[in-house]
């Protein structure tokens, strides 16, 4: 590989280097999750300052007893973000049906973000129950991003059922623990053919970086910004991270080694 | 209100007392929600938007109204 100025090549990847997924074209590798927040005002800012492309949002009962407010198409334009709705919540393949179908009566699209919870704990996906959902909703016309464990037998069935993107976990939703298992993401990444985006787990900018330096397609957060003591601040980090992950791993890392080697020459030095 | 006068329907899990005679559209409307903004789903079917000034609530109706909300 040839050398590049940094600042080109950053400029060629805004326009080159734009992830095509479902035969749509975004111009972020980070998507951003919408609950959390504090307030409104602060979500709004911070997904502006991550400059994300799409952001997913939440199927739920209009609470009849609070303000209408709440309902958080009076605060994101879906003009300017396109928003993904997802199935959270749903511990069975006929509920996340129920709750896709739900999504897209709102009108939007046909585009979701399943998830098939099978462990109130862990929140661990079900992943037998995702793929039973996924069938079903592709034949529907549905385009899935498939919340997934970071298996690659799982991410090769939901790929060839039909999902437009396969999403492994770097580790539990909510939990901040940065990918637990790099291989395996690489693993998967190798073998689909389908966009990855790695969906949870992130918890700071770092963990965002690692990720995208394992050569996955993207990467979806939330409680990693919204829980942030600065969600604005760290939604720039974590645009800076991902941008900088990927970078990185097109850029092709040095061989890692277990020796020094000294970077400047070993000879000229004085007597 | 007597008991003539109204009828029980279940909307959005808990027992609701309405007049009769009243139009999904309404019903929505009477809530003070945007009929855009929500979608409708009754007796576990969902109702089609340009369908709500035709389609009247029922006794023993299961009406559920959601929205979009924050979520990851």
């Amino acid at each position: 590989m040839t050398w590049t100025d940094p600042k080109s090549m950053t400029e060629n990847m805004a326009i080159d280097d734009s992830l095509v997924m479902g035969g749509r074209q975004f111009g972020s590798r980070l998507f951003v999750g919408t609950g959390k927040y504090a307030d409104n005002d602060t979500m709004v800012e911070a997904i502006r300052a991550s400059g994300t492309a799409m952001v997913t949002v939440a199927v739920r009962r209009v609470d009849l007893d609070r303000t209408k407010e709440e309902g958080i198409l009076f605060h994101l334009d879906p003009d300017e973000f396109f928003m993904l709705p997802n199935t959270a919540g749903c511990y069975t393949a006929e509920d996340a049906i129920r709750y896709a179908r739900l999504a897209r009566a709102a009108g939007f699209h046909e585009w979701l973000k399943l998830e098939v919870i099978g462990d109130e704990t862990t929140l661990l996906p079900d992943t037998q129950a995702t793929l039973e959902a996924a069938k079903v909703l592709v034949d529907e016309g549905f385009k899935i991003m498939a919340y997934t464990n970071d298996d690659l037998i799982t991410a090769l069935r939901l790929e060839d059922v039909g999902c437009v993107a396969v999403m492994p976990l770097a580790s539990p939703i909510g939990s901040g623990l940065g990918v637990v298992n790099p291989y395996f993401i690489r693993e998967i990444k190798r073998r689909c053919e389908v966009p990855i985006i790695v969906d949870a787990g992130v918890g700071t900018a770092s963990d965002a970086c690692v990720t995208m330096e394992q050569g996955v397609d993207g990467v979806l957060m939330n409680t990693a910004i919204a829980a942030a003591d600065d969600p604005v601040g760290m939604a720039h980090a974590m645009r800076l991270a991902i941008q900088s992950g990927r970078l990185a791993y097109l850029a092709g890392r040095m061989e890692a080694r277990e020796i020094a080697v000294p970077s400047s020459p070993t000879r000229g030095m004085l007597d | 209100m007597s008991d003539e006068q109204t009828i029980n329907v279940r909307l959005n899990g808990k027992d609701r007392q309405i007049c009769p005679g009243l139009s999904v559209q309404a019903l929505v409307e009477s809530l003070d929600l945007n009929p855009q903004l929500i979608v409708v789903e009754l007796n576990r079917e969902i109702l089609r938007r340009d369908c709500f000034g035709e389609t009247l609530v029922s006794e023993g109706d299961q009406v559920e109204l959601v929205h979009f909300v924050g979520g990851g």
